[in-house]
């Protein structure tokens, strides 16, 4: 395998501006790569290697004629399909959509761009957001390059196989529910929610307005951290953008120690439904931290089991709503054969590009937002998240940070799941409490699990704004981890 | 069948008519509500369009500091308590002019509550109560194609042009007002005119669709419970809100007295005809499904910022015209032809620029009143200023200029010629006043017809006219003609 | 026990527009039944006097000056229409107001 795919992030960063390689080998690379292995995996929706290539070149020329380059100018990044990129299809995983080519730019798109990050593509998803697997994609699924037979999580499925696949170093996804978490825990990967407001949601086709956030992708929590980093900060296109600067988490990802840091073991995020190996190492990976000096103690928060059905009703009335202008008036797909109305066609085409999934989110949506229904459905949700929120912070006047597994099992197996939704909707057990009280929250390896040999993630969940607690907690569980295993987990991924 | 040829006032000696408005106002922001585009009026369609406004997928809504300003101007002009935290929420409903297919609008936590508007009705003030003032965006606008005279009926397609999409609306509402029929309602919207134009909050041109109001109407046996009522929307001119209501009073009284139940209905109302008809019956009621938006944070005015802009305030019209009036001795009837016509503040700032009260009024009412009415723009919006007006009064009242050259001047201004001085210059606008060119020319007009001469001498004096009529002519209309005909009498009057 | 039936799927899919088959009001009635007898235990909670949260985060008064900023070129604001006529989106027919 290609040397230069393996590099992190900030490796490639650094041999760009030493000139020890050029952007363009770089992006080269990870075009070749995703060549040799996308029909396997399918993480890329829509390549675009051309203007890769360019801005690949752009980063060269900068560098030659001496001008200063980005902490990561030149390192290729890979982009889930639900941000708007301006010239190349978004598609959010949907056929209403299909062919859809933005006039602007997503926030986060524009900044990657200004940083001089090289964007390959667009990653595949589950439609609109909505799913754990990624199998909900119009356009087929995305593969674990752990075991191909296998879900890399979702919704951003896409984004982490192809960090773990070696087809990218970097990624952007978002997080509605833990759809960044998830598939970084399935994958061997490290994904991080940031705080909400933290990075702007302009430009990011919205699922559930009030949850959703954009975070990094990466290979090392290093790496997450420096993307991140380039990311955040106020947009004053995004009303709910927080207006400060981002908390230091490239500092806290170097610093990289425990000691002294309190840090709580959620009760209420364990015990029946989790997986014998993921508790296991789940347990392993905190008493590794309590070696490193942090102190340790068990926290209730007796919400957190409500999180799920509070969820399950605040994402559908929200996404009911966002995705009504999908109406076959303005863009994206119409079914018009023979149909007179109007209000014809809008159902028709809904009907038509739309999946299972969405209909079935949008249907229960509508149903709890109705008249008669709104105080029972939608309003109760809303006072249980006021309470989770409570719970949250109650935790931390005990503790700094708030760990649980990331996911309840490991990647289970394509099609096992895809027709019981309740049964899908386990997956993001432990993810969805820290959406529901907008702090940030990340998932980082924490070893295979003994039954099955597949990645398991550890969560760390910090409040609003110290978002920098968890990538110091998670740097140094990966330190000391690698330290364990004499390299980083994601050399034991079989070669695909 | 003698109930179904009911004069209106007859109706209202059996029945009590409960009506209520909603009145949606444009304000007049230079961007939108929610993104930067422009909010100019008659633009190419479509060009005043942003990701925002056209709904496009991803984009997100910054609220306008100013459409927030001037929702709680109006309110404060009404008398509303001013929420201190509030919401916007989404209006969830389909329909092809609008972008997202939710409205961003305000639902139980409007922005203004609990206000009033005292108007005059037949000479007596009624308070109408106001329950509430919120800020929303404005839909875009279809075309219908293919159907009669681009009505929605019939049409084979739409076309939608979007440039109207998120402009900021203000939604006032009243309390139900009882006993009253068609003249409260008229008199409300005249005066919720007034006061929004003296609040530089919008243009309220409701032939131009800034201003445009629904109105609700029912009727009840006297002391019995409130009927069902029906809405009658989007009424664009005064004289129609007074013939709706009128209208659905007629239409809905011969029905209670058959014991027929009225329809909870939408109607619209048909200018040319004066007659409503009743919007598509709904197979299911309308189901919003409110919430709160999550894309916008909520408003909460400070106390200090509210009371900042309370005292930037305008004095209420009524204020204004109770002081005119007295000033300047209008009488009630004067009063409500100013209103009516939309030129108190322009009446008032001529009489402020030194003209006479009554010279002011005069060519508000009439002259320029025309003039507007010709060029289908509001009085206010001419291009002559109150203090144009106060010198052409003066340039007459010193004889400069007859009344018939102080018209011309003002043509001259409204033209873009200049100022009032500059158009008499430019035009050579000057009364001949000078009477020894006066009588040359009334000698020569003299000598020119002895036999009209002849017959004034023999005491014919109606023969001056032909005399006079010359003169004018020789001195090109300049010369007062009451003076030219003195001056013929003096030469040739019986003495 | 919460219940949604049959005819209540495709009353919500008329509100939702979605043009639902027979074959899925079949498949989606049960399925919706079972995730809305789930997500109802937030109901098991006692919180009638607590506050709701629509908003993750405590900000307010977000705003933006009344300043204009260029609008989308007219060619890009049609692109993706499925049709148009005039500089305008061709839509089909609309029944009535609302």
């Amino acid at each position: 395998m290609n040397d230069l795919i393996r590099r992190t992030a900030a490796e490639t960063a650094a041999a760009i501006a030493d000139g020890e390689v050029s952007a363009v080998e770089v992006a080269q690379a990870h075009l070749d790569r995703i060549g040799e292995v996308d029909d396997k995996v399918h993480a890329f929706l829509h390549l675009a290697a051309e203007t890769a290539l360019q801005s690949a070149r752009r980063v060269d020329e900068r560098r030659a004629a001496g001008e200063p380059l980005g902490a990561l100018a030149g390192v290729p990044v890979a982009v889930k399909d639900v941000f708007t990129t301006k010239g190349l299809p978004t598609t959010c995983g949907s056929r209403i959509l299909d062919g859809w080519v933005p006039p602007y730019d997503a926030t986060v798109v524009r900044r990657l761009a200004d940083a001089g990050l090289v964007v390959l593509g667009k990653t595949n998803m589950d439609e609109f957001a909505m799913g754990s697997s990624t199998e909900h994609s119009a356009f087929g699924p995305t593969h674990n390059p752990w075991d191909l037979d296998r879900i890399p999580g979702g919704s951003g499925g896409g984004s982490a196989a192809a960090v773990a696949a070696f087809e990218a170093p970097l990624a952007v996804g978002t997080d509605t529910g833990g759809s960044i978490r998830q598939p970084a825990a399935v994958t061997g990967t490290v994904g991080a929610k940031p705080t909400y407001g933290g990075v702007s949601r302009y430009g990011i086709v919205a699922l559930a307005s009030s949850l959703d956030q954009a975070g990094p992708c990466a290979r090392t929590v290093l790496d997450a951290a420096l993307l991140h980093a380039m990311i955040g900060g106020h947009d004053p296109l995004d009303s709910t953008s927080i207006d400060a600067p981002v908390p230091p988490v490239v500092e806290a990802a170097r610093r990289a120690g425990v000691s002294g840091l309190k840090v709580g073991v959620v009760r209420e995020l364990s015990g029946a439904g989790y997986q014998p190996g993921v508790e296991q190492r789940f347990r392993e990976a905190v008493a590794l931290l309590e070696e490193l000096g942090a102190e340790v103690r068990e926290v209730s928060c007796p919400h957190f089991t409500y999180g799920l059905p509070a969820y399950y009703l605040i994402l559908p009335s929200e996404a009911s709503s966002n995705l009504a202008r999908f109406d076959a008036m303005r863009y994206g797909l119409r079914v018009e054969d023979g149909l007179a109305g109007a209000e014809e066609v809008m159902a028709r085409t809904r009907e038509a590009g739309f999946g299972d999934e969405v209909k079935r989110r949008i249907i229960l949506g509508t149903y709890a937002l109705s008249s008669g229904y709104y105080d029972a459905y939608y309003g109760q949700a809303q006072r249980v998240r006021t309470l989770i929120g409570r719970d949250f912070r109650a935790a931390y006047e005990l503790v700094d940070v708030l760990v649980s597994p990331a996911t309840p099992v490991t990647a289970f197996r394509l099609g096992e799941r895809v027709d019981d939704p309740l049964s899908m909707y386990l997956n993001d057990l432990c993810t969805i409490p820290a959406n529901l009280d907008g702090g940030p929250a990340l998932s980082v390896p924490c070893g295979v699990a003994p039954e099955d040999g597949l990645p398991v993630g550890l969560q760390v969940m910090a409040p609003a704004l110290a978002d920098d607690r968890c990538y110091r907690v998670a740097a140094a569980l990966e330190a000391a981890l690698a330290d364990r295993w004499g390299s980083v987990l994601l050399d034991e991924a079989p070669a695909l | 069948m003698t109930a179904a040829t009911s004069s209106y006032d007859d109706i209202l000696t059996r029945f009590e008519p409960v009506i209520g408005l909603e009145t949606h106002v444009e304000l007049g922001t230079a961007s939108k509500l929610f993104c930067g585009c422009s909010t100019t009026f008659g633009g190419e369609p479509n060009s005043q369009v942003c990701p925002t406004c056209l709904g496009l997928p991803g984009s997100l809504p910054v609220t306008n500091r100013l459409a927030v300003e001037h929702t709680i101007r109006i309110g404060l002009a009404l008398h509303c308590t001013i929420a201190a935290w509030c919401r916007f929420a989404r209006k969830n409903y389909f329909y092809p002019d609008m972008p997202k297919d939710y409205q961003i609008s305000q639902y139980d936590e409007p922005l203004c509550t609990d206000g009033y508007l005292d108007v005059e009705v037949g000479g007596e003030s009624v308070r109408v109560g106001i329950e509430r003032v919120h800020l929303e965006e404005d839909t875009g606008k279809s075309l219908h194609v293919g159907g009669a005279t681009g009505r929605i009926h019939g049409a084979s397609h739409s076309l939608v042009d979007y440039n109207r999409a998120g402009i900021p609306l203000v939604e006032i509402v009243t309390r139900p007002v009882e006993g009253i029929g068609a003249e409260v309602a008229k008199a409300y919207v005249a005066e919720l005119r007034d006061v929004l134009r003296s609040l530089g909050v919008s243009d309220v041109r409701m032939e131009q669709g800034s201003m445009r109001c629904d109105v609700n109407v029912s009727l009840r046996r006297p002391g019995a419970p409130y009927g069902t009522r029906t809405e009658t929307k989007n009424l664009n001119s005064l004289r129609s809100v007074e013939r709706a209501v009128r209208s659905e009073v007629e239409r809905q009284a011969p029905l209670l007295e058959a014991g027929e139940r009225i329809v909870q209905e939408t109607r619209h109302f048909d200018e040319s005809t004066g007659r409503s008809r009743p919007g598509r019956s709904k197979e299911e009621a309308q189901d919003y499904r409110y919430f709160p938006e999550p894309d916008l944070v909520p408003l909460a005015p400070a106390e200090e910022e509210v009371e900042r802009i309370r005292a930037t305030l305008p004095e209420a019209p009524s204020v204004v015209r109770r002081r005119l009036a007295n000033e300047h001795g209008f009488s009630p009837l004067e009063m409500a032809q100013m209103s009516g016509a939309g030129v108190v503040d322009l009446v008032a700032e001529t009489v402020a620029a030194g003209a006479p009260a009554g010279e002011a009024r005069g060519w508000w009412l009439s002259y320029l009143a025309q003039k507007a009415n010709e060029s289908s723009v509001e009085p206010a919006d001419l291009s002559v200023t109150p203090e144009q007006v106060a010198r052409v009064v003066a340039l007459v009242a010193d004889g400069s200029l007859t009344n018939r050259m102080a018209r011309q001047v003002v043509d001259g201004v409204l033209a873009g010629e200049g100022s009032p001085d500059e158009v008499v210059e430019l035009r050579g606008l000057r009364v001949v006043g000078d009477d020894a060119a006066l009588g040359a020319a009334v000698d020569d007009a003299i000598a020119a017809q002895p036999d009209v001469a002849d017959k004034i001498r023999a005491g014919k004096v109606a023969a001056a006219g032909a005399l006079v009529g010359a003169v004018m002519k020789a001195t090109g209309g300049q010369a007062e003609a009451a003076r030219v005909r003195e001056l013929v009498l003096q030469r040739l009057g019986p003495a | 026990m919460p219940s949604i039936t049959r005819p209540e799927v495709a009353h919500l899919a008329r509100l939702a527009r979605i043009a639902l088959t027979d074959d899925e009001l079949d498949r989606l009635a049960p399925q919706l039944e079972v995730i809305l007898t789930s997500v109802a235990r937030v109901g098991e909670v006692a919180a009638a006097d607590i506050p709701p949260t629509s908003h993750a985060l405590p900000l307010t008064n977000v705003y933006r000056d009344d300043e204009v900023r260029p609008s989308l070129p007219l060619d890009a604001v049609l692109a993706a229409a499925p049709a148009v006529e005039d500089s305008r989106f061709r839509v089909p027919r609309i029944l009535d107001d609302e």
